[in-house]
């Protein structure tokens, strides 16, 4: 069991290290994308004709494996964190875009019509209103981006160990040592996993008016997009 | 030089499209396999994933192991696999399949169960049977979320089969792999336009079965 936190010294890190490593190329990436995310989907709200072709880009960006954004990358960023976390950014735009469109236009028509009865300018009815009730809606996408940001950073070994916890897997190839691989694996799971819960609780948190108990029950509306795009 | 002449200069060299190591030759392979995992994935998850939606059981169960096939890192489980059975097709298809069920089967699922029920309540007042109603009332309503279910399958199989390269893998992720490591930028990007060809070839035929098989009243767009 030890062996399983022991990470060989050519990776230069400790097992700590490399955790902490891949959250950081996992998660400013996720963060990123959804800065990235929020002014283009208000703009695909507020102009229709946007939204169908945006979609359409992001359909077919998600498509490209990630190897390919990778390699290609390098001619410009090098073998570097840069070059894994650039394509990182732009999967999650492409989950959260559709989710935030998708929550910020769930609004019912009524609770707009009731802020600007209220005297609520654009601004402070997309950060008082639309946003809050958006909440779910979005949460549901950046769990699905940090999931697979998450599974993803472990890639990055390929193009010259940048892949933190999946550099281990690397090792396991070169020194013949599966116990490197099932700690990569395992730990990436049990991160992805970890950070999925957190998410939920945070979601928890800012939506203390969703009532809490049919969370997956029968007929609870499990987003449908959400599990659709899930695939990488 | 750009990247734009690296791309030309590969696919311009006759040496890349003959031979064992030629373009059809990978392309050929990378396209054989997918299919193989793409028909093994659909055949064990699309029948239970229609059963399991028609009868709305099981979605806790469902919905956990969709959490648990997105958080298992794809590259990982290759390589372990790989380091632990060794040379062969069996360690690239078992994680081709594993990672392909999830999406197929949780789409199909929420699909089949979020299939609007009057039509299905008419159809068993008309005295269909389940099979029928799941055959004839279900399954065509359903189709164009099911097709995206398993376009995600397909896509993440296309995409994780260039991976598989690294583990000794045929198919067009060769290129990338074996560019990398002979520092040949050339035939790395040459195989990366390959390959992102390829899944947009895919996405393709996911849109084209889309329009040939859904019926125009159900297309809603």
């Amino acid at each position: 069991m030890g062996e399983f936190f022991h990470v060989p010294s050519d990776l230069q890190h400790s097992y700590l290290g490399l955790v902490g490593w891949h959250l950081e190329e996992a998660l400013i990436p996720v963060l990123a994308g959804l800065l990235l995310a929020l002014p283009l989907a208000q703009l695909c709200v507020r102009l229709r004709w946007l939204y169908p072709p945006v979609l359409w880009v992001t359909t077919v960006l998600y498509a490209i494996p990630s190897l390919a954004f990778f390699v290609v990358l390098i001619n410009w960023t090098g073998q570097s964190e840069i070059t894994v976390m650039i394509p990182l950014t732009l999967y999650s735009l492409v989950v959260l875009v559709p989710a935030i469109v998708d929550g910020v236009r769930s609004v019912p028509e009524e609770t707009h019509a009731a802020a600007t009865a209220m005297g609520f300018g654009p601004v402070r009815r997309y950060l008082q209103v639309e946003l809050p009730i958006a909440v779910p809606a979005i949460f549901a996408g950046l769990r699905v981006a940090t999931v697979s940001s998450i599974s993803l950073v472990s890639v990055g070994a390929l193009i010259g160990n940048q892949g933190a916890l999946g550099n281990l897997l690397a090792d396991s190839m070169f020194y013949h040592r599966p116990i490197l691989a099932v700690s990569s694996v395992v730990t990436t799971a049990v991160l992805a996993m970890a950070v999925d819960a957190l998410l939920v609780l945070c979601r928890r948190l800012l939506t203390p008016w969703t009532p809490p108990a049919r969370e997956r029950g029968r007929g609870a509306p499990v987003s449908v997009p959400a599990v659709a795009e899930e695939a990488r | 030089m750009s990247i734009f002449h690296f791309i030309s200069d590969f696919f311009s060299q006759s040496a890349h499209w003959h031979g064992y190591d030629g373009i059809p030759q990978r392309l050929w392979e990378h396209i054989q396999y997918s299919m193989l995992a793409m028909a093994v994935a659909t055949g064990v998850a699309l029948p239970v994933g229609l059963v399991t939606g028609h009868t709305g059981r099981g979605g806790n169960a469902l919905a956990l192991l969709a959490t648990a096939g997105r958080a298992l890192p794809s590259f990982g489980l290759l390589v372990l696999l790989f380091v632990i059975i060794g040379l062969g097709l069996l360690p690239v298809m078992i994680p081709l399949v594993v990672l392909a069920i999830p999406p197929i089967l949780v789409t199909t699922n929420e699909a089949v169960r979020s299939v609007d029920p009057a039509p299905v309540d008419a159809a068993r007042g008309m005295g269909m049977r389940p099979l029928r109603i799941l055959a004839q009332v279900e399954l065509p309503v359903a189709l164009p979320l099911i097709l995206s279910g398993l376009r995600s399958a397909a896509i993440q199989i296309v995409s994780t089969a260039t991976i598989a390269a690294y583990v000794s893998f045929g198919g067009l992720g060769r290129y990338i792999v074996d560019g990398l490591y002979q520092r040949d930028y050339e035939q790395v990007v040459g195989g990366a336009t390959l390959v992102a060809g390829l899944a947009l070839a895919t996405l393709g035929a996911f849109w084209l079965a889309g329009r040939l098989a859904v019926s125009p009243g159900v297309r809603h767009r």
